[in-house]
């Protein structure tokens, strides 16, 4: 069985902190990390390669730096890395993200695509979606639960707002995966130590099966108009008092606001 | 492309077993003022088996023309059948803006019809309005886990399609005996791609009230700890009527489900009162709880970023403070 | 000189960081409270390949180094110092012995085992009466037909009862004195080999520290460690390697209690601002975080040392003897900063400071470091 998971590296946006004067972002000593959902999505191949000898290649499009992030992925247990970089990609929206995936896609042997739902940077959840219409594939999203024995089906458990729904799919399939169904495993110390010698392939847009014009910028539809901070709320009174106190602070702000 | 050829703007009013769901009449509401701004008509896309009598519902909340795709097909949500129904509905008709609920059904499966109809789309809406120079639809999102608000336009292509956020746009008031037009689609499906079988849809019934539609919220995040503290967090939440939701940590933890999460990758929530507790409030979580009314934080740390946006703000431990609050609470509504 | 990590040492690190932040941390007070050797988190540790570290990959080891071991024990130390001891104990004073001084048999049979975590390991050196004297052994090891005949008692023994394969020091030869010493390694469940008391301790409460017995315990004549009679330069030579790793906990405790000091005295407010904001915090943290740093350096040139095969023996006893005096020093002053809660198990720091004081006992107190290294500098 051979997997193909598609990963990204994203700033930890829970380390993002706004300058309360400017209102601007300090990115500055943000780490960059393996999207969550991308991460659980490794791991749901890494199970399955365990159990029934998967092969799992890893990609992602992204700058250079993305080098470090396949890395964690190999010593996690992957078994290919692919590095799709190249100034023609930049600027891509989700359409020509998906674009320059597919693309790459094509060049590789699969049955079953996964990442993440969303990326915790764009929280588009776009992306994997889009990719399936590109490839001619069907796909399930918001995937929290998979029962596979080896045969031609797959069981998925996509979770919805009232509960789950349980889908049957063969395959090829894409898969996007929530971050909280699949606890990733830690690198292996041995993945690590050899993380650095193994082989990322870096591919450009000359290698994958695309149209150029479906690429970065020129490919994307949307554009960005504007960028702002958020103005920040006017903050309210701040209290250091016992918790007697605290109650009858609460009380009474209840009573101001009749909901007492 | 000639941009005149697309007209009107579509809504895609989500049905879940026959019941439209409030964010379609959000979007519809919102819809309204798009297409007064444009000088163009609201069509809404109702899609399903056995709705065709919810229509004129769709009609007085506010949609002058309804689309009906009334199939067995339809009869669940999956994602290749409703895809194909739909994107027939788009390919005919041309819409200028197509919005879907930013829900797991439309943030399915909008990215679908905009890969097959290789058009932009814009995720997670907080704002909708047309340009007033070039008559683009301007889409406003939080990005960067909501430290940043980006508009984002679709110029070239059509339709200009978006997902909005539950809970965000207000519903027109229900104009009962409205009059519009409703037309029957009959699609032509290709079961050949029918790929995804559904076995089974399990309801759990994870909290009585969606929390996106709650009055009050008893929130708690990391420093709630565990399960036992999380306890005393219902506790209060039974005593106000309310319901408890948590922050990103919480679920993360196992604690409480995803269903009950508050901000950027949750719901967001515009409750009378939000109580955060032990949430230190990371910018994701704010941008899905910051709009409510009453916000009532306590935190054991004074330098927390959700004293920021509280309306009240204490200082201390809520393992001391929630208990007595409850007991006091209690005592109140006694004396009533 | 390089100072700065390479990419896989910070991928190392990142990893460490994380699974002791997520695994071990939560357990910490608990298996503290209840005095319980830490299994699952074992179990969690197996599943990484944390316990064959610095071993090629030949023997089932990780192929990593003795920087990467030094970077684990610290990081599980800032959580756990019992955790922490754990490892320690396992991969210097039982895998690196067999590496450095085993028979090509004996690292295929015990090594893949020990490194994988299927084995733990112990070391067997202190008896009631040869403590830093350990040249008065008093077990002896006699040689019957195919078998060593073993006798005595070991006390204070890390990871005892839990671990599979013990080094065990015994005299063969009491007329040699330190050179009638001989190394064993003898298994756990070999009739005549028992375990007596488990210590009650002040600090690492969750190892387990017990009293072995070695009563006519007899294996066989092939697990002799090391020459006959060179017993006494594997133990020494153990010790050496042992101390980085201990340092390396005394390290990682610390760090741990500063940490929680930062944390707590922005938290904590007196006097309407930060305790933090006094400028007495702030020279006093200053000084601590600058003796912390110094430890670190310590620790990793030796560990550097180790792994590039020069000498590293007064190296291994400065980093013993300063980051144990710092971690002794770092907790004290940790819970006079928390003040009353300080000195109460809501907080972290009166655990951590029980835990520091056996990094200035156990593998040689801080005297035999002095010793050691009064005697490199006056040989």
């Amino acid at each position: 069985m051979n997997i193909v998971v598609c990963i990204k590296q994203v700033p930890d946006t829970t380390e993002i902190k706004i300058n309360p004067v400017t209102g601007t972002l300090i990115r500055d000593g943000v780490p960059s990390i393996m999207n969550p959902d991308d991460k659980g999505g490794l791991e749901l191949a890494l199970r399955l390669k365990d159990s029934f000898g998967a092969n799992v290649t890893v990609i992602t499009m992204g700058p250079p730096q993305a080098d470090d992030m396949l890395r964690e992925a190999l010593a996690m247990g992957a078994d290919r890395a692919i590095l799709l970089t190249d100034k023609r990609f930049a600027g891509a929206d989700t359409l020509a993200t998906s674009n320059a995936l597919a693309g790459a896609l094509r060049m590789l042997d699969y049955d079953i695509i996964i990442t993440g739902r969303q990326a915790i940077d764009g929280d588009t959840a776009q992306v994997g979606p889009e990719m399936s219409e590109h490839l001619g594939l069907p796909h399930i999203s918001y995937v929290a639960g998979l029962e596979y024995d080896g045969g031609k089906t797959l069981r998925v458990k996509k979770e919805t707002e009232e509960g789950y729904m349980l889908l049957e799919t063969g395959m090829p399939i894409l898969l996007t995966v929530l971050a909280s169904a699949f606890k990733p495993r830690y690198m292996s110390v041995r993945g690590i130590v050899e993380a650095y010698g193994r082989e990322v392939e870096i591919w450009t847009a000359d290698k994958i099966d695309v149209d150029e014009s479906k690429l970065g910028l020129k490919g994307s539809p949307t554009k960005v108009f504007k960028a702002f901070a958020k103005g920040l709320k006017q903050a309210g009174e701040v209290y250091e008092v016992t918790p007697e106190e605290a109650v009858d602070l609460i009380v009474s702000k209840l009573k101001e606001k009749y909901i007492l | 492309m000639d941009k005149t050829l697309y007209k009107d703007v579509y809504v895609f009013a989500e049905q879940r077993e026959g019941v439209v769901q409030p964010v379609a009449l959000e979007l519809l509401g919102k819809a309204r003022d798009l297409a007064a701004a444009l000088g163009e008509k609201v069509v809404a896309i109702l899609a399903g088996s056995g709705i065709e009598h919810k229509a004129q519902s769709l009609i007085e909340a506010g949609a002058d023309k309804v689309i009906v795709i009334d199939e067995p097909e339809l009869k669940e949500y999956l994602t290749e059948q409703y895809s194909q129904a739909v994107s027939q509905v788009i390919n005919a008709n041309r819409p200028n803006i197509v919005l879907f609920g930013a829900t797991t059904i439309g943030r399915d499966l909008a990215p679908k019809l905009a890969a097959r109809l290789c058009t932009g789309l814009t995720a997670d809406c907080t704002k909708l309005e047309i340009s007033e120079e070039t008559k683009d639809l301007m889409m406003t999102r939080p990005a960067f886990g909501g430290n940043l608000m980006a508009t984002i336009m679709s110029p070239e292509t059509r339709p200009q399609m978006s997902t909005v956020r539950p809970g965000v746009m207000q519903k027109a008031a229900a104009e009962p005996g409205r009059k519009g037009e409703t037309e029957r689609f009959r699609p032509v499906f290709d079961p050949s791609k029918f790929k995804v079988r559904l076995l089974e849809n399990v309801k759990i019934n994870k909290g009585a009230v969606d929390i996106s539609e709650a009055r009050i919220l008893v929130s708690g995040g990391r420093g709630v700890g565990c399960k036992e503290g999380f306890e005393k967090l219902r506790a209060l939440a039974d005593t106000l009527d309310a319901e408890v939701s948590s922050s990103r940590s919480m679920v993360d933890a196992g604690i409480i489900d995803h269903d009950r999460q508050v901000g950027q990758t949750g719901k967001t929530v515009r409750p009378d009162v939000y109580f955060a507790l032990g949430i230190s409030g990371a910018i994701q979580h704010l941008a899905g709880m910051e709009e409510s009314d009453l916000i009532i934080a306590v935190n054991k740390d004074k330098s927390a970023p959700i004293f920021k946006v509280a309306d009240l703000g204490i200082v201390g431990d809520l393992n001391k403070i929630v208990p007595l609050l409850t007991e006091r609470l209690k005592k109140e509504r006694t004396q009533k | 000189m390089n100072f700065d990590l390479t990419k896989t040492e910070a991928l190392f690190l990142q990893m460490i960081r994380e699974f002791s932040d997520k695994e071990v941390a939560p357990l910490a007070a608990e298996i503290d409270e209840q005095e319980r050797f830490p299994l699952e988190t074992v179990e969690k540790m197996k599943g990484i390949g944390l316990f064959g570290i610095p071993i090629p990959v030949q023997y089932g080891g990780a192929g990593g180094t003795n920087l990467m071991y030094t970077m684990a024990v610290e990081e599980l130390s800032r959580n756990c110092a019992t955790t922490g001891v754990m490892l320690s104990a396992h991969t210097s004073l039982c895998v690196a012995p067999i590496y450095e001084h085993g028979t090509e048999e004996q690292k295929m049979k015990y090594l893949p085992k020990l490194c994988s975590g299927e084995w733990l390991g112990a070391f067997g050196l202190t008896e009631p009466n040869a403590g830093t004297d350990a040249s008065a052994q008093q077990t002896t090891a006699v040689l019957d037909g195919e078998e060593w005949v073993l006798n005595g008692n070991k006390i204070f023994i890390t990871n005892a009862g839990y671990a599979h394969v013990y080094i065990i020091f015994a005299m063969t030869d009491k007329s040699l004195g330190t050179k009638g010493i001989s190394a064993f390694i003898v298994e756990k469940d070999t009739p005549g080999f028992s375990f007596g008391k488990k210590e009650k301790k002040l600090g690492i409460r969750g190892s387990a520290t017990c009293e072995l017995i070695f009563e006519n315990c007899r294996i066989p004549k092939s697990n002799l460690l090391g020459k006959l009679g060179g017993g006494f330069g594997v133990a020494m030579k153990t010790l050496d390697g042992g101390r980085i790793g201990i340092a390396a906990q005394a390290l990682g405790i610390a760090q741990g209690a500063m940490d929680e000091t930062v944390k707590y005295t922005k938290e904590r407010k007196q006097f309407g601002k930060s305790i933090s904001a006094f400028q007495n915090t702030q020279f006093q943290m200053a000084d601590l975080e600058t003796k912390v740093q110094a430890a670190r350096l310590l620790v990793r040139s030796a560990a550097f040392k180790k792994d590039a095969k020069v000498p590293y023996s007064a190296d291994a006893a400065m980093a013993k003897l300063f980051a144990a005096e710092t971690a002794m020093e770092v907790t004290t002053k940790a819970v006079q900063f928390h003040g009353g809660y300080g000195y109460t198990r809501e907080y972290p720091v009166e655990r951590m400071m029980r835990d520091a004081k056996i990094t200035e006992i156990y593998e040689g107190t801080s005297e035999v470091q002095r010793m050691v290294i009064a005697g490199k500098l006056f040989k």
